[in-house]
């Protein structure tokens, strides 16, 4: 313990050799196996297609300002929306948390030098370089227009766009989730500090555990499913086309089988995070660890079930949707627990309001409309009507940025001085998060009623009596761009300008916050030893508070 | 529809179907708000009363409890089991047209909607129906998946190439409602649309014979059967006939070559003219040419509304295969054929 104890709260690491300043080469960057070095390759690059998506986001909402497909052909609308949906989906909420965020912290975390395979680390990252690459040439020579849900058989047989290259890329870079998949798990099996038991891995850790355990068991089904899109396509073999002898349902079961737990591989993480805000902030144990922590498993293995509930009106059985219904009634019960237990943990804690905190509570508020739509969707009666509506984008933007870039942003906020060594401004921070909040349920919550009011999803134009909630959501969306932006600038400031960051700038027990800021390239000077529960912010975690009490008064007078 | 108010935030309830909806919907939010409310509450509370009063404080640390977690696991269990149960019974509701339903059949196509009536009128993104009556619809399309969704119904249901959908209602005001596509097809997808006209029942009749003229769907059948394609030189009985009987076929379990059996229902007639060898009756040899490319769709619909009508009494149906159950309570003999002369 006496190893890592010496973390008194004003220390700074930024002149020592840490993994930034350890080598400036491009080619030490590029063939570098250090998973935070990758981590960062992995921010830029995510944080690169989160701005395309975003423009096409935006050219959507400019769109649906009038009832009439003016600003663009009805042919460009149907690219624009399918190529914000894929870049959105496949390219930035999928990698973004866990190859990012989960990169860099899981084997600081649990007290690792690396993840367990690095060159493999690399790989997925190159991997994903080139999916994306493909994807992006794809785009250049005139996108693809059947929806990121790529049904059959308007993909395989009459599209005239490039599905093909498309389906190519996103074929590719699931291979990156895979490996980044199976790299976790190994790593978090046999690379844990010794003392670092499971039920003092940081809910972060659990998360990912859980959404490891999806990207390895589901995103195979997706890359065959697009592999057969792509053979009836090209050989027109009948597998999803009925008049090759296919069938189309046959598609979407093997796409939402996917595509439903990829969902959860997109919040699981952003709950993780959230978890480990509301314990940090509020200096408490997180209430009910275990079942935190088990929930997430929950939800994970739950997940595999439920797909059938994005087909009742499609032809499928009726008996079969009686069954899926019935198990996305079951699995929202874990999202319950986990509300729960987030909300008992502030209770009697010490709570500061620091920017992460204000995405983390952001989160629990928007989450609820997320989650509780989500019952709205999965009872039967009530999804015949609708599915297939503006709810339904309403509650996955809910769940996907209220939930999952909410999250992200927290994370990236809570842990920025760790990973850059240098302080953001707190001001700018607190006010692009109420920005963001406020912009984002502007410019959904209007979708939740036109989605009720009967508005189709993937209209460029609409009847004109939706169009006064349109305005209203394409205003909200104007805020949630200045918002979204904002950290970009006061990021790329912080770099410059910013403070250097003390090792530990909020005295928190974590292993993270035990390294210097940046961290080393081996993460630890020496190799640490666990000798205190997790989310103990006492004196047994060996934090010197009393020195940083003293230093906080010193500061204040 | 077509509501003139300055911002609509709430459908028109249009079809007796709909309050259900509704009452799911506002039940779901009634559940939101006794869950949420609290939630919110406890936020703003916890976040006043523990705000940090002290840098670095140590709270004291709780585990848990385990009254708590299994409190808030088993309510949220029974609550959500109501929602799926409630929801499973206006499904249903949804999904299972009566007996006496009249019928209407729908062919979706990039990017129309062609309807025809049992009486033999044709509309395109146009259909008029009368008020207080059961109406089934039977859907399929040309080309890629479509959704037929009239919102002020409260029903929806994809029309899926190479297989028959419905979707039935019982419209209860006057008054034009909008029909959309609600499954992405493609270019025009947000140009598939149109407007559904609910008429009292006197002026639909007048509609009805105002707009008099094409054969029925069974007539297109009849024809078809005996003279176009021929089919009557295999089917139309007698001692020599090489191929199955179809007086009285219609819904009945019919027995495979190779084992098995299947319901001779909408589909299956459907697959019998497409795709003959995929499954041949017991006693018969696989000598029936495909018809796949020599039918249209609506040629197809005609030639199922006259094998139906062959089998006048088969409204008591076998027990049917699960998935399948509610298309076959449907009525089976064309009787919406000789209703609507009656109903002048």
């Amino acid at each position: 313990m006496e190893t890592v104890g010496a973390i008194e709260a004003g220390s700074y690491g930024t002149a020592k050799l840490n993994y930034l300043n350890n080598g400036s080469t491009l080619k030490s960057w590029l063939l570098t196996k250090d998973h935070k070095r990758i981590a960062i390759m992995y921010l830029i690059s995510v944080s690169a297609f989160f701005l395309m998506g975003g423009l096409y986001a935006a050219a959507i909402r400019l769109e649906l300002l009038t009832p009439a497909s003016d600003l663009f052909e009805t042919g460009t609308y149907n690219k624009v929306f399918t190529q914000h949906g894929i870049l959105m989906v496949f390219f930035f909420l999928i990698p973004s948390i866990p190859a990012v965020l989960g990169n860099f912290l899981i084997p600081i975390m649990i007290g690792a030098k690396d993840l367990a395979l690095p060159r493999i680390n690399l790989l997925s990252l190159y991997i994903y370089w080139i999916g994306g690459a493909i994807t992006l040439w794809a785009l250049m020579q005139g996108g693809v227009d059947t929806g990121w849900t790529f049904y059959t058989p308007y993909s395989t047989t009459f599209s005239n766009t490039y599905v093909l290259a498309v389906g190519v890329g996103i074929f590719i870079n699931g291979f990156s989730s895979i490996l980044t998949g199976v790299n976790f798990l190994v790593t978090i099996h046999t690379m844990r500090a010794p003392g670092m038991t499971w039920f003092r891995l940081p809910l972060f850790v659990w998360s990912h555990y859980a959404v490891s355990l999806i990207f390895v068991l589901g995103t195979p089904v997706v890359a065959i499913t697009l592999l057969l899109v792509a053979i009836e396509r090209v050989a027109h073999v009948g597998i999803f086309d009925p008049a090759l002898g296919g069938d189309p349902i046959l598609f979407q079961h093997m796409f939402w089988f996917y595509s439903h737990p990829a969902v959860y591989i997109m919040v699981l993480p952003g709950m993780g995070i959230v978890s480990e805000l509301l314990a940090n902030f509020a200096r408490k144990r997180i209430f009910g660890y275990e079942f935190v922590a088990f929930s997430s498993i929950g939800i994970a293995v739950f997940g595999f079930l439920v797909w059938g509930h994005h087909m009742f009106v499609s032809g499928q059985s009726m008996y079969a949707s009686l069954v899926f219904s019935f198990l996305t009634m079951v699995v929202a019960i874990p999202s319950a627990i986990k509300m729960f237990n987030w909300t008992a943990t502030l209770y009697q804690g010490s709570i500061s309001f620091d920017t992460p905190m204000l995405y983390g509570l952001a989160f629990m508020g928007l989450f609820l409309i997320g989650g509780f739509t989500g019952l709205y969707l999965g009872a039967l009666g009530l999804d015949v009507h609708l599915t297939d509506t503006y709810f339904v984008i309403g509650h996955f933007h809910y769940v996907m940025v209220g939930g999952q870039v909410i999250a992200y942003l927290g994370g990236l906020h809570y842990w920025w001085p760790k990973m850059t060594g240098k302080m953001y401004s707190e001001f700018w921070g607190r006010v692009a998060a109420m920005l963001i909040f406020v912009g984002f349920n502007l410019t959904f919550f209007p979708q939740l009623i036109l989605g009720y009011l009967g508005m189709p999803r993937r209209y460029a134009a609409y009847p004109p009596e939706f169009q006064v909630l349109n305005i209203f959501s394409t205003a909200g969306a104007s805020v949630l761009g200045v918002g979204l932006t904002m950290p970009l600038f006061y990021f790329l400031h912080s770099l410059v300008k910013g403070k250097p960051a003390p090792d530990n700038p909020w005295l928190l027990p974590g292993l993270e916050w035990r390294t210097s800021s940046p961290p080393p390239t081996e993460n630890f000077d020496t190799p640490p030893v666990v000798t205190w529960e997790i989310y103990d912010f006492g004196d047994e975690s060996g934090l010197d508070l009393e020195a940083a009490k003293r230093e906080a008064a010193t500061i204040n007078a | 529809m077509q509501d003139s108010s300055f911002v609509q935030l709430f459908p028109q309830q249009a079809s007796t179907f709909a309050w259900q909806v509704d009452a799911l919907f506002g039940y779901l939010i009634l559940v939101s708000l006794v869950f949420s409310v609290p939630i919110i509450l406890a936020l703003f509370y916890f976040s006043i009363r523990y705000r940090e009063r002290e840098k670095y404080a140590v709270p004291k640390e709780i585990h848990g409890s385990m009254v708590l977690e299994t409190l808030w696991s088993i309510i949220p269990f029974f609550v959500s089991m109501s929602v799926f149960v409630t929801g499973a019974i206006v499904y249903f509701n949804q999904y299972t047209p009566p007996d006496d339903s009249m019928e209407i059949y729908v062919v979706g196509k990039q990017w129309m909607w062609k309807l025809q009536h049992s009486t033999g009128q044709r509309e395109i993104n146009e259909l008029h129906v009368p008020a207080g009556r059961n109406i089934k619809l039977t859907m399929t399309t040309e080309d890629v998946l479509h959704s037929f969704y009239i919102p002020a119904f409260r029903t929806k249901a994809d029309t899926v190439p190479g297989r028959y959908t419905y979707v039935w209602f019982n419209a209860t005001t006057p008054g034009k409602y909008h029909l959309f596509c609600a499954e992405y097809c493609g270019l025009n997808h947000s140009g598939m649309i149109g407007t559904v006209y609910v008429m009292d029942p006197k002026d639909f009749d007048n509609w009805l014979s105002g707009n008099a003229g094409g054969e029925t769907p069974v007539q297109v059948g009849k024809d078809l059967f005996e003279n176009k394609l021929g089919c009557a030189s295999c089917h139309a009985g007698g001692p020599q006939q090489r191929g199955a009987k179809l007086e009285g076929l219609f819904n009945t379990e019919v027995h495979l070559v190779g084992g098995g059996t299947a319901v001779a229902d909408e589909d299956y007639i459907r697959n019998s003219i497409l795709n003959p060898a995929s499954q041949v009756v017991e006693g018969y040899q696989p000598i029936m040419p495909t018809f796949k490319g020599q039918v249209s769709e609506e040629q197809l619909n005609g030639l199922v509304a006259y094998i139906k009508s062959l089998s006048p009494n088969a409204a008591a149906a076998p027990a049917a295969p699960a998935a399948k159950k509610p298309d076959e309570k449907a009525p089976a003999g064309k009787k919406a054929d000789e209703k609507e002369p009656a109903a002048k």
